[in-house]
């Protein structure tokens, strides 16, 4: 029952931006399932830079940026949003296959812009 | 009357940072357009003006000077100039954005060659919108003709998120719109309009529109700096050609785990800086490609 709540919450919420307050309630819909990670992107790192993820588990990256405006591209999983200044951006990921994947800042924010990137990775 | 480039001057040229040598590419093969005239135009990219790295180019603020040089030794000088973008290297503060933006049009300005065509980078124009190389360059998307090619410089710089934009895009559709099936097309930019390698963001975001907008044309080329290397890729029957750069050269994508420019080496100074020749033969529709290294000696 709790889990299909949690479900019904989470289709009926956009998971691509979201106000913070939102982010909280879906992160207590969420349960204790199902797992939401911070990520906080400021010139030029993420942090943290490196997470790791179950196969098959539904997790909530909740995405923030300390100074200006950054993105979040993991391409080999499809995922990606812009981070903007003052809300809390959501991806949802249910991660099918293990691995190391790579995700990066896309949108140009300055002189180390090319080296802003970060890690997922997916183990069983 | 078509101007007749000598061979071997041509392959001179090649020495400098990638020079095109369009050859009556209208029409049918063989069947150049009435008015066309073979010339030459020459690319340099990615000269970065500003970078400062003494382990990447410890001549950083003699490479771009030196390929100036060498442009200006050609016996036969090129019809003119495209420089594709990141002519400087980005900062944070906006006078100091200025100053390089100067010094670079002062430096630029020892070409001999009248025309010359500038595009901004994300270096250039990411931070600010574009809104500072306008005032030294002026547009950052346009069109020009030359000889029976119809050239089109596309901005997927000037929004930080690496896209062209629906307005622009818009502007584009208008442009072919006047064109014909068979015209030459060029297209210069800055980023790839294709996905070459998304995990290293050498990809315009909305660039496949662009790809779309342009496919229905028979003879489309697509110049291109950014990722700092000679690179060449077909979607469907257009041809994409990247530029080395004038400052940093980059390693090829996915080959290394971080993307990070490649160190100087000693032994081999300027290695991976250097240049290309684009030589279009009519008859056969096709492009005749060499890389040359830059000479430290800045002569052709």
């Amino acid at each position: 029952m709790i889990k299909k709540t949690a479900i019904k919450a989470l289709a009926i919420t956009s998971l691509i931006a979201m106000t913070a307050s939102n982010a909280l309630n879906v992160q207590r819909a969420l349960g204790e399932d199902s797992k939401t990670i911070k990520i906080s992107a400021k010139r030029y790192e993420f942090a943290p830079s490196e997470i790791t993820l179950k196969k098959g588990v539904p997790v909530v990256l909740q995405l923030s940026t300390e100074d200006r405006s950054h993105g979040f591209y993991a391409p080999s999983l499809n995922l990606r949003a812009d981070i903007l200044p003052g809300k809390v951006t959501e991806l949802k990921v249910t991660p099918q296959k293990t691995g190391d994947y790579d995700f990066f800042c896309d949108i140009f924010c300055g002189s180390g812009h090319e080296s802003m990137s970060g890690k997922i990775k997916v183990v069983e | 009357m078509t101007t007749e480039i000598d061979r071997r001057e041509f392959i001179r040229l090649a020495g400098i940072g990638g020079v095109v040598f369009m050859s009556g590419i209208s029409g049918l093969p063989g069947q150049a357009m009435p008015g066309n005239k073979d010339f030459f135009f020459v690319q340099l990219s990615d000269s970065h003006w500003g970078f400062e790295g003494a382990k990447i180019n410890p001549d950083a603020k003699g490479t771009l000077k030196k390929a100036i040089k060498e442009v200006n030794s050609l016996n036969q000088k090129p019809d003119f100039v495209v420089f594709t973008g990141d002519l400087t290297q980005t900062t944070d503060d906006t006078n100091v954005r200025k100053q390089r933006m100067k010094e670079f049009q002062e430096i630029v300005g020892q070409l001999d060659t009248k025309v010359v065509h500038f595009m901004p980078g994300e270096h250039d124009a990411s931070l600010d919108k574009g809104e500072t190389y306008k005032e030294f360059f002026g547009a950052t998307h346009y069109t020009f003709d030359h000889k029976g090619v119809h050239f089109i410089a596309i901005d997927n710089v000037s929004d930080p998120t690496g896209s062209i934009g629906d307005d622009q895009l818009e502007w584009l559709k208008a442009d072919l719109g006047r064109q014909k099936s068979d015209s030459n097309i060029v297209v210069l930019t800055h980023r790839p309009l294709f996905d070459l390698y998304p995990q290293w963001d050498w990809a315009t975001r909305d660039g496949a529109k662009a790809i779309e907008l342009l496919l229905p044309f028979k003879n489309v080329s697509v110049f291109y700096g950014h990722i700092h290397q000679e690179h060449h890729h077909m979607t469907g029957h257009i041809a994409h050609h990247s530029a080395t750069s004038l400052m940093l050269p980059m390693p090829e994508a996915g080959s290394m785990p971080k993307r990070m420019p490649i160190p100087w080496n000693s032994a081999e100074p300027y290695k991976g800086l250097g240049f290309r020749n684009v030589h279009s033969e009519t008859k056969a529709r096709k492009y005749e490609l060499t890389q040359y290294p830059i000479n430290e000696a800045a002569k052709v």
